[in-house]
């Protein structure tokens, strides 16, 4: 009992502060690959507390509801898309024998299906606030969902095929270094895919400023709007520590177990970096672009990774 | 088969048990069940469209902890990943892309109400009966793990094949279906709109209409 409070009260540390960590790097790697000076002042070296400042204006920002919007959905819509990823970094194992917040027997599928419902914030956010842009990024939000989540199941179906096993920890525990270059193309199809459920850019249609202002979010304002925010980069560490777990091989690198925790944080804000790194490279891709790269690009390789996941599985048994 | 069944489940005795003594994870599968059931009829009376998508998400999520509860974990999760992130979502966005006014929607009211109700009642009455009848006072211990994804895996691959593909070739046909009534709308090529730079495959037939010989 006492156990499972502590894991609980963990998880909840770890969501509170990655999240927090992430969004600190992307504003300061963001700053130095584009070259703008930025906030630098804030704190002292290099700006450290503009963050912490951000988080207080936030805070001391008034609770807006438009009038002609649906109270009760509108207020509820940040939570119903923050809350899924705490509850997905519960399942989300970082180092060997039990280091995990809860080991769950159907993990990949636990953690996929519980990802899916953070959408619904967006889509009651987009609806409720009684806005013509924020009931069209509400739309694209949708739309991109369902054309992203097939190739991101499919990507993670070959995994679990590979290990014989839909346990998270029993995927890394199964892990070769051998899986990497096997699965590279799921896990290429898992990572983008994933980018475009998190609708970072390029897959930033949905709040595709130039055009609909900030899409499903665009009548929030104070701490409604500082959860969206955050729950972005709760999903930035779901995603990238997903990848990691599943394709990257977690705790497994060349030093002893005890120090695996290490590595799976160590490749996990790897990508976290290429994520803000990708998001300051590309260009935001256009809707029938966006829908063409998920139906004619992506679903496509998953199968292909998933056809070679099953004959090299075949012929190595 | 019906052997390994029950090994899994545990013995369909008959009722040693009493039902005045519940324990506490009875306790909260009842209060689920209510939540449940509330948030259902909620679904179907509320005068508001997308209230009505919403309390099914309620529903559906609590039918996931119901199954939770009974130790089907497995199942859980796929009515998790199934129903809430794709069946809603779809049915919201269908919503969303027709007409979904903030607050009552007078024109939504369909005047079959007392039919839907009468099938309605029939069908739930018809299921109660067929459940009470089929399992009388039996009890069934629930083993932890008895509803893992092994356990499903092997009864739905090595019991229950030919059900399983059976559904599979139904969904196709649904596939096939949707496609071929997308196709034959209007059974014209639209021309390519302005702004875009590369003209995707035209999805319509190809045949030419007499506005653009």
């Amino acid at each position: 009992m006492i156990d499972t409070l502590l894991r609980c009260v963990a998880t909840l540390a770890v969501f509170l502060v990655l999240p927090l960590v992430i969004g600190q790097t992307e504003h300061k790697v963001m700053a130095h690959m584009q070259g703008r000076l930025g906030p630098m002042y804030a704190g002292g070296f290099h700006g450290w507390a503009q963050l912490v400042a951000d988080g207080v204006k936030f805070a001391q920002k008034e609770d807006i509801v438009p009038a002609g919007a649906d109270r009760k959905v509108f207020q509820l819509a940040p939570a119903v898309s923050l809350l899924p990823y705490l509850v997905v970094l519960l399942a989300i194992p970082v180092g060997p024998g039990g280091f995990v917040g809860q080991a769950i027997d159907a993990g990949i599928f636990f953690v996929l299906a519980v990802m899916g419902i953070g959408v619904l914030g967006s889509l009651m956010a987009g609806w409720a606030s009684a806005n013509k842009f924020s009931l069209l990024g509400g739309l694209r939000t949708a739309a991109q969902l369902m054309s992203y989540e097939l190739p991101m199941l499919l990507a993670a179906a070959s995994v679990a095929m590979a290990a014989g096993t839909v346990s998270l920890p029993g995927i890394v525990d199964a892990f070769h270094w051998w899986w990497i270059p096997w699965q590279a193309l799921g896990a290429f199809v898992f990572f983008t895919a994933g980018l475009a459920e998190l609708q970072r850019p390029p897959f930033d249609m949905p709040v595709a400023d130039s055009e609909i202002i900030f899409g499903a979010y665009t009548e929030y304002t104070g701490l409604r709007f500082a959860f969206f925010l955050l729950s972005e980069y709760a999903g930035i560490l779901v995603v990238s520590a997903l990848t990691t777990v599943l394709f990257l091989g977690g705790w497994h690198g060349p030093m002893p177990d005890s120090l695996g925790w290490l590595w799976t944080l160590l490749k996990t804000f790897a990508l976290a970096f290429v994520v803000i790194w990708l998001r300051v490279t590309y260009p935001r891709l256009r809707e029938d672009q966006l829908m063409r790269f998920a139906w004619t690009g992506l679903i496509p390789l998953a199968l292909i990774q998933l056809a070679l996941t099953g004959i090299v599985k075949v012929a190595i048994s | 088969m019906t052997g390994t069944l029950l090994a899994a489940t545990g013995s369909l005795a008959p009722a040693t048990r009493s039902f005045l003594s519940p324990s506490g994870a009875e306790i909260v599968f009842l209060l689920v069940g209510i939540a449940v059931l509330a948030a259902a009829v909620v679904s179907v009376t509320t005068r508001q469209l997308v209230h009505a998508a919403l309390w099914l998400v309620v529903a559906l999520g609590g039918l996931a902890v119901e199954f939770l509860l009974l130790t089907a974990e497995f199942i859980a999760w796929a009515q998790v990943l199934i129903y809430l992130g794709s069946v809603v979502v779809l049915v919201l966005f269908g919503l969303m892309l027709t007409r979904a006014p903030i607050g009552r929607s007078p024109d939504a009211d369909s005047g079959n109400r007392w039919a839907a109700l009468a099938v309605a009642l029939a069908a739930a009455g018809t299921l109660v009966t067929l459940v009470v009848d089929a399992f009388r006072s039996g009890w069934i211990e629930l083993a932890p793990g008895a509803g893992s994804t092994r356990a499903t895996g092997e009864y739905l691959f090595r019991h229950w094949v030919l059900p399983f593909e059976a559904l599979s070739v139904l969904l196709l046909a649904a596939l096939v279906g949707a496609i071929v009534l997308s196709r034959t709308g209007k059974g014209r090529v639209p021309g390519p709109r302005a702004g875009r730079l590369r003209a995707g495959k035209p999805v319509g037939r190809p045949t030419p209409t007499a506005q653009e010989r």
